[in-house]
C-alpha cells in the first residue's frame, strides 16, 4: 500500500461518514471522486464518543491516530443523542484537534434561484472561545450569568488566518465584524488584533464594520462583502445568514482549520433521520465541502472539474433531488454528476 | 402573583393608551378640524402636548428638523422641548443627563435620534444611550417592519413586529481583564426581566390582534442563560391561550428570515439578538431609513428609528431619508391619541413613497431630504376624510 501511495501520488484522507443520511452522501462523494480520477484514498473511521481512562469522554483512538497521520478529513453530519452524558460530537472534535477557524465560502449557485444573486463571500469565524465557552453560573435564583471570553492569543490566530486565506485565495479585502462600541474591552481586543494583523499584510484591504451594519447591508446588497472575520457568536449567526442567502444548509460547504495543519471539511446540515436510507438525500453540501478540501490540498484542477460538473447538473434542472425542486433520487443525481465528469475528460 | 400581573398589565395598558385627560383635549381638536375643513385652517388647540426632543448625533438633527417642518405645516398641536446631549461632540455631562431625565419624567413622551457611542474607552463602560435607557427603565424596544407600498424589495408585503429586551443581556457593560490578554464579558439574564418582556410581547400581540409570538434564543449552547429566557416565555405563553407560541434558534431564524420571512409574526428576544434581527429585518424592507421603532417603559415612551445608526457620513449632505423618523412621529401622535394628525402624517409619507417621483438616495432616487419633506408637506394639504 505504501508503495502504491508514492507511485500514484495518492493522498489519504480520513472519511467520517456520520449518521442518518451521512453514509449515503459519503458514498455519493466517493463515487464522484472515482469518476473524476482524483488521487484520493479514503480511510473510513467512526467517531462515536467513548469514555477514556480517567472518565473523560473522547473520540476513539484509531480515529484520532488516523486524523493525526493524514491531517485532512471529510465529515458527514453527526448526531448527538440527548442525555448521552457527553458533550456534542462537534464540540469534542473541535477540542481534540484544536479547530480554531471555521471557514464558509458562500457563492450563489447558478441553477438554484434565490432572491439574492451574485453572492460571493467567505465568513471566517473564531471557533474556540467567545460566547460559546460554556461558562455559565446561577448567581441567585432567577439571575443567570454567561461569560464571554476573548483572549489575545485566539484573536491573533484567527486574524492571521483570515489574512493568509485572503492572500492564498486571491481575495481583495477582509472586514472585521464586531460590536466594540458596546463591548468595549472584549471586542476592542479582538479589533486591535485584527488591526495589527492588517499592518502585517498590507496587500489585503482591511475594513471594520459593526455587526448591525453588516446585517443591514448584507440583506440589501451582499455583493459589497468579501472576506468577513469575527468572533464566535457573530460568526455563527452571520455564517448561517449567508447560507440562507444562497439557498440554505443543503448547499453550503464548510471547513474547519486546526492547529498543526489539521483540516476537517464537513457538511453543516443535520442528519435528517426521516429520510435516511431512502435515497432522497442531497449530496451537494458534502460534495462542495470535498471540493473545498481538494483546493486546500492544492488539487485545483480536480476541484474545478467536480465543482463545474455539480453546478452544470443543477443548472440543467433535469435531474434534481427533492430539496432542490426536482424529484430524482440521490443515486440518479450522483450518476448525472459522474456522467458529466467523465464527459469532461 | 395574579394580582401583581394584573397590576402590571393595567400599568402597561395605560402606557400604551396614553393618559386619560389627553383624550379630552384631542377630541376637541379633531371635531373642530373636521368642521372647519373647507373654509378656514383648523382651529388652534387649547392644549398643546409637550414632548421632549433629543436630536442626538449624525443625521439626527436633520431628521428632527424634518419632523418639526412637517408638524408645523400640518398644524400639529405638539411643542418640543429640545435637549442636546452628545458624547462625540463633547456635549455630555451628568447635569445635562439629569436635566433631560427630569424633562422626560414631566412630559412622559419623547422623540430622539441616536446618541453615538464613541469607540475609545473613556474610562466608563456604559454609554450615555445605555444609561438613559436604564434610568428610565425603557425595557422594551418595538420595531415595526412593514413593507412600503410602491417600493418593492426582494420580499414584499412584510408585516413583522420585533420586540427586544434592551436593559440587560449582553449589553450589561460588565467587562474585566482577569489575566493580561484574557477578557471576560458578562451576559446577565434575569427571570424578572425575561418575564416582563415576555408579558409585554404577549400583551402587545393581544392588543394589536396578532396571532403568533416566536421567541428567539440560543439555548442549545447557552443552556442556563437563554434557557431561563425560554422558560419564562413558555410560562407567560400559557396565560394567553389564544396566541400561538413558538421558539426558534437565532441562526436558523436569520436563515429563515432571508428565505421565507412570511412565517413570522411577532418576535421576542434578548438584547444582542434583537440588535441583529432589527437590522436584518430593516434591510429586508428597504434599510435603516424606512423602519420606525419605539421604546417603552411602564411609564414612558420614546419614539425613534428602528435601526439605530447615527449615519455620520451623511451629515450636512442633506441626503438622509426622513421616512423612518416621520413614521415614528406619526406613531407618537397616535400614542398621544391625536389619531387624526397621526393618520395625516403617515398617509402623506406613504403617498409620497407610492408615487415614486420623490425618493432619497437610499431608495434609489436623487432627491434631498429637503425635497422629500417638501413633498410630504404638499401631500398634507390633501387631508383624508376622517
Amino acid at each position: 500500500v505504501a508503495l502504491r501511495k508514492t507511485f500514484n501520488n495518492m493522498q489519504t484522507v480520513t472519511l467520517i461518514p456520520g449518521d442518518g443520511i451521512g453514509p449515503e452522501i459519503s458514498n455519493a462523494v466517493m463515487k464522484i471522486f472515482e469518476a473524476a480520477n482524483a488521487p484520493i484514498e479514503w480511510e473510513e473511521r467512526n467517531v462515536t464518543a467513548i469514555k477514556g481512562p480517567g472518565g473523560k469522554w473522547m473520540i476513539p483512538p484509531d480515529a484520532k491516530e488516523s486524523m493525526d497521520r493524514n491531517k485532512i478529513g471529510l465529515k458527514g453530519p453527526l448526531k448527538t443523542p440527548i442525555a448521552a452524558g457527553h458533550p456534542s460530537m462537534n464540540l469534542l472534535l473541535r477540542k481534540t484537534f484544536d479547530l480554531y477557524a471555521n471557514v464558509r465560502p458562500c457563492v450563489s449557485i447558478e441553477g438554484y434561484k434565490t432572491p439574492y444573486t451574485d453572492v460571493n463571500l467567505v465568513t471566517i469565524r473564531e471557533n474556540t472561545e467567545g460566547e460559546y465557552s460554556g461558562i455559565e453560573h446561577l448567581i441567585v435564583d432567577g439571575v443567570v450569568q454567561s461569560i464571554k471570553l476573548i483572549t489575545e492569543q485566539a484573536s491573533e490566530r484567527i486574524a492571521e488566518y483570515a489574512f493568509e486565506y485572503a492572500r492564498n485565495n486571491q481575495r481583495a479585502s477582509v472586514t472585521a465584524v464586531h460590536k466594540a462600541n458596546i463591548m468595549r474591552m472584549s471586542d476592542g481586543l479582538f479589533l486591535r488584533k485584527c488591526r495589527e494583523a492588517a499592518e502585517k499584510h498590507k496587500d489585503v484591504k482591511f475594513t471594520e464594520m459593526y455587526l448591525d451594519t453588516v446585517c443591514l447591508n448584507m440583506v440589501q446588497d451582499p455583493t459589497q462583502f468579501d472576506v468577513l472575520v469575527m468572533p464566535n457568536l457573530y460568526g455563527d449567526i452571520l455564517s448561517d445568514l449567508c447560507a440562507g442567502l444562497i439557498g440554505g444548509l443543503g448547499v453550503t460547504p464548510s471547513g474547519n482549520i486546526g492547529a498543526n495543519g489539521v483540516a476537517i471539511f464537513e457538511s453543516v446540515h443535520g442528519t435528517a433521520p426521516d429520510i435516511a436510507g431512502k435515497d432522497f438525500a442531497n449530496p451537494t453540501a458534502l460534495l462542495l465541502s470535498a471540493v473545498m478540501m481538494l483546493r486546500h490540498m492544492g488539487l485545483h484542477s480536480h476541484g474545478k472539474k467536480i465543482e463545474t460538473a455539480c453546478f452544470d447538473t443543477i443548472r440543467d434542472k433535469k435531474v434534481l433531488t427533492k430539496d432542490l425542486g426536482g424529484n430524482s433520487k440521490c443515486s440518479e443525481f450522483t450518476e448525472a454528476i459522474c456522467q458529466k465528469v467523465r464527459d469532461m475528460d | 402573583m395574579a394580582v401583581a400581573l394584573k397590576r402590571s398589565l393595567a400599568v402597561l395598558v395605560k402606557s400604551l393608551g396614553g393618559p386619560k385627560w389627553w383624550q379630552q383635549a384631542s377630541r376637541s381638536v379633531s371635531i373642530s378640524a373636521s368642521l372647519s375643513r373647507v373654509e378656514s385652517p383648523p382651529a388652534r388647540a387649547d392644549a398643546t402636548f409637550k414632548v421632549t426632543m433629543l436630536p442626538g448625533d449624525g443625521v439626527g438633527p436633520e431628521l428632527m428638523t424634518a419632523v418639526k417642518d412637517v408638524f408645523k405645516a400640518g398644524d400639529v398641536p405638539v411643542e418640543f422641548d429640545e435637549f442636546h446631549l452628545s458624547e462625540v461632540q463633547n456635549m455630555a455631562s451628568e447635569d445635562k443627563l439629569e436635566e433631560l431625565l427630569s424633562s422626560m419624567k414631566n412630559n412622559k413622551v419623547a422623540i430622539k435620534g441616536k446618541i453615538h457611542t464613541p469607540m475609545e474607552f473613556k474610562g466608563e463602560l456604559a454609554s450615555y444611550e445605555m444609561r438613559l435607557r436604564r434610568k428610565l427603565d425603557l425595557f422594551a424596544n418595538v420595531v415595526h417592519v412593514n413593507s412600503l407600498p410602491g417600493y418593492s424589495t426582494r420580499h414584499n408585503n412584510l408585516d413583522l413586529v420585533i420586540i427586544r429586551e434592551q436593559t440587560e443581556g449582553e449589553y450589561s457593560s460588565l467587562e474585566h481583564e482577569s489575566v493580561p490578554g484574557v477578557i471576560e464579558c458578562l451576559k446577565i439574564i434575569t427571570r424578572a426581566k425575561s418575564r416582563r418582556i415576555a408579558k409585554f410581547a404577549f400583551d402587545y400581540a393581544t392588543k394589536k390582534g396578532r396571532n403568533k409570538v416566536t421567541a428567539v434564543h440560543k439555548a442549545n449552547i447557552m443552556k442556563l442563560g437563554d434557557g431561563l429566557f425560554l422558560q419564562c416565555c413558555a410560562e407567560v405563553a400559557q396565560l394567553y391561550p389564544k396566541i400561538k407560541y413558538e421558539n426558534i434558534i437565532i441562526d436558523n431564524c436569520c436563515m429563515q428570515l432571508v428565505q421565507n420571512p412570511y412565517q413570522f409574526d411577532v418576535l421576542v428576544m434578548p438584547n444582542l439578538y434583537g440588535n441583529i434581527i432589527d437590522n436584518l429585518a430593516a434591510g429586508l424592507v428597504g434599510g435603516a431609513g424606512v423602519v420606525p421603532g419605539e421604546s417603552y417603559s411602564a411609564e414612558y415612551a420614546v419614539f425613534e428609528t428602528g435601526a439605530r445608526h447615527p449615519f455620520a457620513q451623511a451629515v450636512g449632505r442633506n441626503i438622509a431619508n426622513p421616512t423612518a423618523m416621520l413614521l415614528s412621529a406619526a406613531n407618537m401622535l397616535r400614542h398621544l391619541n391625536l389619531e387624526y394628525h397621526s393618520h395625516m402624517v403617515s398617509d402623506a409619507v406613504k403617498r409620497v413613497i407610492k408615487q415614486g417621483k420623490v425618493r432619497t438616495r437610499d431608495l434609489g432616487g436623487y432627491c434631498t431630504t429637503g425635497d422629500f419633506v417638501h413633498a410630504v408637506v404638499e401631500n398634507l394639504r390633501h387631508r383624508p376624510n376622517y
